[in-house]
């Protein structure tokens, strides 16, 4: 009972986190700095984990599924699968849940720490917005930079599995990306984008709120950035189902 | 330098020729069920070095946290140069912040930054303080107030804790406050640092005509710099007067202090 209160009240408090960032977001001054910053902070630390990770995603995935596929005698659908795996689901989610663990326990330790340190504190006195300066220009950055990691992730992933395609079944460049390209429309690039940013939004905010209203004194700063990956992991999962609900309604159509 | 005036109650204290920069009149402050401050009582003058002294966990911090408004007060007066803290909007609050100084008690330097950066932070948000003037020569002149312009381009992970509280310093005069409120400004440092940081903040207040609130629980601290002292127990001010007056004090609550 007690923890099913507590949920109820932590999903009210990041609701109402939410809230201040969209209010604090459109209010002058803005922080350009800041944000550009860190759009190139959070896309520079986490771009060569999401690189190396989507590769070994679309190798594996391409050497597990290929013996299946030949047996049904469908080695040329291995592509159009493919591609379309990496770029509805696996490249998003994968980007997403190493977001969450590097970049979503680094702004929880950072503003976590900052707070307990007073930090935050010196900031206000000094007549800035922390909120802004540190919250919106980050969420913001999240938002921004997760899609663009997801778009290198699933490139990347597409041309690992190009690669062992090309080893063993002699597949050509033109060819196996003119058969992903078949297949892969507008429908199902446009939406994993759109889920991209809520993604990023996710990890943004939770890291933040996380750490933003972190408990005094060290064991408060490492608590904020575990609780922040646990919780923003689990978010992540809930938006790709949601995501999901919505995007086969329109397939349906 | 150090005047000293024996005074038993707060308001004997009236010299016409000293402003009275922050009134605060039966403050209360609780925290869920535990009463911070219950009813506390303090006047600032103009050109005073006031120092408050009270047990850990006492409300100190609290205190100088209700005055930039870190914390909200739950009741009672609260006027700092001449404007009501809780009622002022964000833009009057930041304006008015730009007068008050604080050093934190843990320094609160901005880690991620170099010293530099630190002390120009403070400067983005106040135009009105700037006019035509060099941002750079502000920013040596605030490191050389407190004997650290080597230093500019160190990050705060290089500097020692002396050396952080010195910066942190000069970031709170970078903006030539009115008044400055001293969080344990020798905690953690050695005798011979705490005297040089003694030193600091006399001079700062020589050269630029500042009131300052200090806590402190060093009693020689407390014995150079004080004009006044208070004494806050049980969240009020249970005591106020000279070192001196609150030295030969009888009051057991009082001696405990001196020792
Ligand atoms: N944000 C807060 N939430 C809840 N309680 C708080 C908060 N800040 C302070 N307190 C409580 O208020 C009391 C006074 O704290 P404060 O930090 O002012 O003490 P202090 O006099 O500065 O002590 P010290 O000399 O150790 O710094 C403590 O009991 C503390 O637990
Ligand atoms: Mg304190």
């Amino acid at each position: 009972m007690n923890r099913v209160l507590t949920f109820f009240n932590e999903t009210g408090l990041i609701t109402q986190f939410a809230a201040r960032y969209f209010r604090e977001l459109v209010k002058r001054p803005f922080e350009f700095k800041e944000l550009l910053r860190q759009c190139y902070l959070l896309g520079n630390k986490s771009l060569f984990l999401v690189v190396v990770t989507g590769f070994i995603m679309g190798i594996v995935l391409t050497l597990q599924t290929r013996p299946t596929m030949i047996e049904f005698g469908a080695e040329a659908y291995m592509p159009s699968m493919i591609g379309i795996a990496v770029v509805r689901e696996i490249g998003p989610m994968i980007t997403a849940l190493i977001c969450a663990g590097k970049i979503g326990s680094g702004i929880g330790a950072e503003l976590g720490s900052m707070r307990v340190t007073e930090q935050i504190d010196a900031m206000e006195v000094s007549g800035i917005n922390p909120f802004k300066y540190l919250v919106v220009t980050r969420i913001t950055a999240m938002t921004l930079m997760l899609p663009l990691l997801v778009i290198a992730s699933d490139t990347i992933s597409l041309f690992g599995s190009f690669l062992i395609e090309n080893m063993k079944g002699d597949v050509s460049w033109t060819l196996y990306f003119s058969k992903v390209f078949e297949v892969l429309e507008f429908g199902d690039l446009i939406p994993s984008i759109i889920k991209s940013f809520f993604f990023g939004f996710a990890i943004g905010l939770v890291g933040c709120y996380k750490g933003y209203y972190s408990k005094k004194g060290t064991a408060g700063v490492g608590k904020a950035a575990n609780s922040a990956v646990v919780l923003s992991s689990l978010l992540l999962f809930v938006f790709d189902f949601v995501a999901v609900l919505i995007t086969d309604i329109f397939y349906e159509l | 330098m150090i005047e000293q005036t024996a005074i038993e109650t707060p308001s004997v204290y009236t010299d016409s020729t000293d402003e009275l920069l922050i009134d605060i009149r039966d403050l209360r402050k609780s925290f869920g069920k535990n009463a911070v401050l219950k009813g506390f009582n303090l006047q600032l003058h103009s050109r005073e070095n006031l120092v408050i002294i009270g047990r850990s966990g006492s409300g100190k911090s609290v205190l100088l946290k209700c005055i930039v408004r870190l914390e909200r007060p739950d009741s009672g007066l609260l006027n700092v140069l001449g404007r009501d803290v809780p009622s002022l909007n964000q833009t009057e609050m930041d304006l008015l912040r730009a007068d008050v100084g604080f050093l934190f008690q843990g320094s609160a330097l901005y880690d991620s930054m170099t010293v530099r950066e630190n002390l120009e932070f403070p400067l983005r948000r106040h135009p009105e303080k700037l006019r035509d003037i060099d941002i750079e020569q502000l920013v040596l002149e605030a490191l050389d107030s407190v004997g650290l312009v080597y230093a500019v381009d160190l990050m705060p992970e290089e500097l020692s804790g002396g050396m952080k509280k010195r910066v942190a310093l000069a970031r709170t005069i970078i903006l030539r406050p009115k008044i400055i409120l001293y969080d344990e400004p020798s905690s953690g440092l050695d005798p011979i640092t705490a005297k040089e940081i003694i030193k600091l903040i006399l001079d700062i207040q020589e050269k630029y005509n500042t009131a300052s609130l200090i806590i402190t629980h060093d009693m020689d601290f407390a014995r150079i710099i004080a004009n006044r002292m208070v004494i806050l127990v049980d969240g009020i001010n249970y005591a106020e007067g000279s070192y001196a007056a609150l030295n030969n004090s009888d009051d057991p609550k009082i001696k405990a202090f001196f020792k």
